[in-house]
């Protein structure tokens, strides 16, 4: 599924990935934690394509499509979705509009049809309902007004109608309560699959019980430095990331 | 010293030019070397008006000539100015009296459908007694049209004046509104939306003078400008003597699409009275780039992305348009203007 290998990316001079190499097969839930300044959002961003980022070294596929080939919409296209830290509102632009545009923008991009009004609808109907989201919300600008609760309610609504094959969650759980983490938590767990892949970028072990990784890699200065079982995020909770900052210088 | 005196004379000294204050951004003396012909009578199909079947009765004017005529100033009223014969000038001029308590919906097109005219219009628009009239402006001229339409508003007390102005902009255009505002609580809306790429331009000037007491001024323009297209705005609101109470709002916002697109903005209050509420604000940017990234994320192609965006922010001035028939013209145009797939 997703194939990371000796990854290397800087921002202008600044070398922030230095050979992250990391394989999440298809049905599998990866976690990466790591300190502050790690590496964590610029793998998601280099992942996903977001500009000003350089990568000078290193390969990254998703089901062998080489995704630093393609543009941002194109890896979209390719069922690759990034759940933002922090949710953009867009003004002016309906929640259904932005997400029927990108349905149909990835739907194009497949060669397949475009999806009709009416069945969008219905799609959007039932989805809304099975994550308790107010149909009405879904008419108002993109997100404008929302809780960080309701935003990242919002990310899950359009995974779930854009049915990616593979999610990387970047600090999904930075601004929630706990109430809010266990209804976004459900909504990532219900899309768990043997064919979708995820990766899960946090900071802290919290998000961890609740959406249950089968591996977690600890990454410092820019590097894989750890990998074990769900065992290594409460190891980690307990004593730090001090030795593994070490590790890396 | 107008495009109007200049056609009617052959003078072309008369024309604005740089050294004219009002005008230094919309340069006309310098850019026109000699003037075209007046266009000939035309006597061929004339197409259908972008605002066919909103209107009850129609005002036409082809090549300046006034071809169907309407004495109506009330109910919906079409008004075209339809431009057919390539590299010619003309120059018409209209005026319009809405009675006391009548509403007229002014749907006003200027369609350019020939090349490289010269075209001057001149508009009265007199607003009676508690009288309401929206004016919505649609103005499709070719990239080398030269293009000059002047409104002279009056208005009359308690009455309401509505205005909307599209564009995307010609070779050198300017559409300019002067509003004689009573105070006496009258109110005034000034909107537009500017679209502009290539090299177009277009200036949106307005000038509301609030003579008397109790007078309300809402302005919003946005617009955007890509390629090497120059947009221009000047919104001058002056406040007389005396004029007190006077609440008047006035906002232009715009987006820069390229390194060599220019805005030029120019918001002036004039307030020569003491007990007043008058704001203005300005900003010039470009479009967010983390929005954008996150609908490209999605799965939006860049430019449809652009034009999600572009078409978001001119929106709220569009929802502003009071005539529904009109509203959704003018939405439909927006989109179309920017190539958005809906």
């Amino acid at each position: 599924m997703l194939s990371i290998n000796n990854l290397h990316a800087r921002v202008e001079d600044k070398p922030i990935l230095k050979g992250v190499t990391l394989d999440v097969p298809a049905g599998e839930v990866h976690a990466i934690m790591g300190p502050n300044g790690a590496g964590k959002s610029t793998l998601s961003y280099v992942l996903s394509g977001r500009g000003g980022y350089e990568v000078t070294e290193g390969s990254a596929a998703l089901n062998g499509d080489d995704l630093l080939a393609l543009e941002p919409n194109e890896r979209a296209a390719k069922g690759l979705f990034l759940s933002f830290q922090y949710p953009l509102e867009i003004p002016g632009v309906p929640a259904l509009t932005f997400i029927r545009t990108a349905l149909n923008a990835q739907r194009r991009a497949r060669g397949e049809d475009e999806i009709a009004a009416p069945a969008f609808l219905k799609l959007a109907k039932e989805k809304a309902a099975a994550l308790k989201i107010d149909f009405d919300m879904l008419k108002r600008g993109l997100n404008v007004g929302f809780s960080g609760g309701e935003k990242k309610r919002m990310e899950i609504f359009q995974m779930s109608m854009l049915s990616p094959k593979f999610l990387i969650l970047d600090e999904t759980d930075s601004g929630l309560d706990i109430d809010a983490l266990k209804i976004v938590s459900e909504g990532v767990n219900a899309l768990r699959s043997p064919e979708r892949g995820m990766l899960v970028i946090t900071h802290y072990q919290r998000l961890l019980d609740y959406i249950k990784p089968d591996k977690v890699h600890v990454l410092a200065a820019g590097r894989i430095v750890a990998s074990g079982g769900p065992e290594l995020a409460l190891q980690l909770e307990a004593e730090g990331y001090d030795r593994y900052v070490g590790v890396a210088a | 010293m107008t495009l109007s005196t200049a056609l009617k004379t052959g003078d072309l000294t008369a024309l604005p030019s740089r050294r004219d204050e009002d005008w230094r951004w919309t340069d006309l003396r310098g850019l026109l070397r000699t003037l075209p012909p007046a266009a000939p009578a035309h006597d061929g199909k004339i197409p259908a008006s972008p605002f066919a079947g909103l209107a009850e009765t129609e005002t036409l004017f082809v090549n300046g000539r006034r071809v169907a005529d309407a004495e109506a100033a009330s109910g919906v009223v079409a008004l075209r100015f339809v431009a057919l014969a390539d590299k010619a000038s003309q120059g018409a001029s209209h005026s319009l009296v809405v009675k006391a308590g009548e509403t007229l919906v002014l749907l006003e097109s200027h369609e350019g459908r020939a090349s490289g005219y010269v075209s001057d219009v001149l508009l009265d628009i007199a607003v009676g007694e508690g009288a309401f009239v929206e004016r919505i402006v649609l103005v499709e001229d070719d990239a080398e049209a030269v293009n000059v339409v002047t409104a002279e508003v009056v208005l009359a007390p308690g009455a309401r004046y509505a205005q909307t102005v599209l564009t995307g902009g010609a070779r050198r255009q300017r559409i300019e509104t002067r509003v004689n505002h009573p105070g006496a609580h009258a109110q005034v809306r000034l909107d537009g939306v500017y679209l502009l790429d290539g090299q177009r331009h277009a200036d949106q000037t307005t000038v509301v003078t609030h003579a008397g007491v109790d007078g309300i001024t809402s302005q919003l323009t946005k617009g955007m400008a890509a390629d090497q297209a120059r947009g221009v705005f000047q919104g001058r609101i002056v406040v007389a003597q005396g004029a007190d109470q006077t609440d008047a709002r006035m906002g232009h916002h715009a987006l820069i699409l390229s390194d060599k697109a220019e805005i030029d903005a120019k918001p002036e209050l004039l307030i020569f009275a003491d007990d007043v509420s008058c704001a203005h604000g300005n900003t010039i940017g470009a479009l967010d780039e983390n929005a954008l990234f996150y609908a490209e994320q999605r799965g939006i192609p860049e430019v449809e992305a652009k034009a999600m965006l572009t078409e978001a922010f001119v929106g709220e001035v569009v929802d502003r348009i009071e005539h529904e028939g009109a509203r959704e013209i003018a939405a439909a145009w927006v989109a179309h203007k920017l190539g958005g797939v809906r």
